[in-house]
């Protein structure tokens, strides 16, 4: 991996940035030195003005002020919102309902609820415990494995692509989109990498039409039809949505599996707990959330203002990173230290306030059975020494290269 | 003892359906309310408790 358009990092505290590989690689370290060197709040210059918030309450107090944080950017770019061409701005944004402010926010998100509500969710677990098995299947008898590229990054993209109504085999076209989208955030703006845009729109498009003329029972067809303040949903909010749901369900989940495997492979003890307490998976997979949130959200400032003695300026982008929040010392014991029966664990992966993650039903539900099907089928595992483990950058962090040993098998 | 959900501060993360489904149920939208008006039958007070320390959002309340 590479470094961003703005280089190396000189330092985390005045110049940080989130996209680098740097980061992915120490971002635990780099917030408890920024903390422990009294720097609760860090800033840097890049993508036109950043900050990082990294205590829990600072995290919640955002997430909750919709008057002065925007969602019209949930991911930092490189161009403002107000900057980019043809763009839906607030309170609708992009990809609604994640990129939408109150009060239209709520109107879009409540269409969206039923859909991945846990009644709904639920009877997908015999359809994903076949698909971890047939991933597992797949592998045969091989004693080296890469559980990111061969099992954790499917998983999601299988289960969403049906629900939405997309061809299961594209399901590499939709990882190449995820990483232009989410993990390349701070390479240059080539060529190529618009062409990649205008690829993943012009899919969208034919698909879309598709189910104009060809409606079936999935989520496209369903927004098709779907009515919002007594009106039918506009092209561009239908399509937001799908890319919306699309992306966001893919390499957050397929992070979240990884992660715990990744800690799995490297802490035998919690592995044997889990393959004799399989009833323990629900509460490991709870302080996975935890300690390794894969999702660090973004917000927009409005208008100039003062928070917690800084000055953020109209525009300046702020992340609110749900990871650091979870390993706040003022809000989880011995939050530094994995504990997968941690009982009091009101951790916020999936968000705090009106954008709770939709998904985050089937994100556990997937994460769950993907641990218990690969604990069932490969009781004893471990970190293979000789090749190299890689960490996705950008605002989901996640394992994308996991190679591992299979020592037992079931 | 009773619980009580917010439904003001709820965001539907379904802590407590999940750890606690004889207090608690969800709505179709994904949202949780308390069973039973929110009394507590003995021997589930420990559940209670677990349900309040799970919620990320704050919403669950307990009446000892």
């Amino acid at each position: 991996m590479s470094e961003t358009v703005y280089g190396p990092v000189t330092d985390w505290a005045t110049d940080f940035d989130h996209g680098s590989p740097a980061y992915a690689a120490n971002q635990h370290k780099i917030w408890d030195d920024l903390k422990s060197s009294g720097c609760p709040i860090a800033h840097t210059d890049r993508y036109g003005g950043t900050w990082l918030p990294l205590t829990h309450e600072m995290v919640h107090e955002i997430a909750y002020d919709t008057d002065h944080f925007s969602s019209e950017g949930p991911v930092v770019g490189q161009l403002k919102p107000s900057e980019v061409p043809d763009r839906i701005g607030a309170p609708i944004g992009p990809v609604p309902p994640i990129s939408s402010d109150p009060p239209f926010h709520a109107e879009a998100r409540r269409l969206l609820l039923p859909a991945f509500a846990p009644k709904m969710i639920d009877p997908w677990r015999e359809e994903v415990v076949a698909i971890c098995n047939e991933l597992i299947d797949n592998m045969g008898t091989a004693d080296h494995i890469d559980a990111a590229l061969q099992y954790s990054q499917h998983i999601p993209v299988m289960v969403i692509a049906r629900m939405l109504g997309l061809p299961v085999e594209d399901g590499d076209k939709f990882r190449g989109w995820v990483n232009l989208v989410l993990s390349g955030i701070g390479e240059e703006r080539t060529e190529a990498r618009m062409a990649q845009f205008e690829e993943f729109n012009a899919y969208l498009a034919f698909h879309v039409n598709d189910h104009i003329e060809n409606p079936r029972d999935d989520l496209i067809s369903f927004l098709l039809n779907a009515e919002i303040f007594g009106e039918k949903l506009s092209l561009e909010h239908t399509v937001g949505t799908v890319i919306l749901l699309l992306i966001a369900g893919i390499d957050t989940t397929w992070s979240g599996i990884g992660s715990s495997l990744w800690h799995l492979a490297g802490n035998s003890v919690d592995r044997r707990r889990l393959v004799e307490n399989p009833d323990m998976i629900p509460a490991a997979v709870e302080e996975f959330l935890r300690a390794y949130a894969p999702v660090t959200m973004a917000r927009v400032v409005k208008e100039d203002m003062e928070f917690h003695g800084v000055e953020m300026k109209k525009e300046d982008w702020v992340l609110l990173p749900f990871p650091a929040a979870n390993r706040d010392d003022n809000q989880f014991a011995d939050a530094h230290i994995v504990q997968i029966d941690r009982e009091a664990n009101r951790h916020a992966a999936f968000g705090l306030g009106i954008h709770r993650c939709l998904g985050s039903n089937l994100a556990r539900l997937e994460m769950n059975v993907a641990i218990e099907v690969f604990l069932k089928r490969f009781p004893d595992f471990s970190l293979d020494s000789s090749e190299v483990v890689t960490w996705s950058t950008g605002q989901v962090r996640g394992p994308r290269a996991l190679p591992f040993v299979i020592n037992a098998r079931a | 003892m009773r619980v009580h959900v917010d439904p003001s501060k709820c965001q539907g993360h379904n802590r407590c359906y999940a750890l606690a489904p004889e207090l608690f149920d969800v709505d179709d939208l994904g949202n949780a309310f308390e069973l039973n008006d929110g009394v507590v039958p003995a021997g589930l007070e420990d559940k209670a408790r677990l349900a309040l320390a799970n919620c990320p959002e704050f919403a669950i309340s307990i009446e000892e």
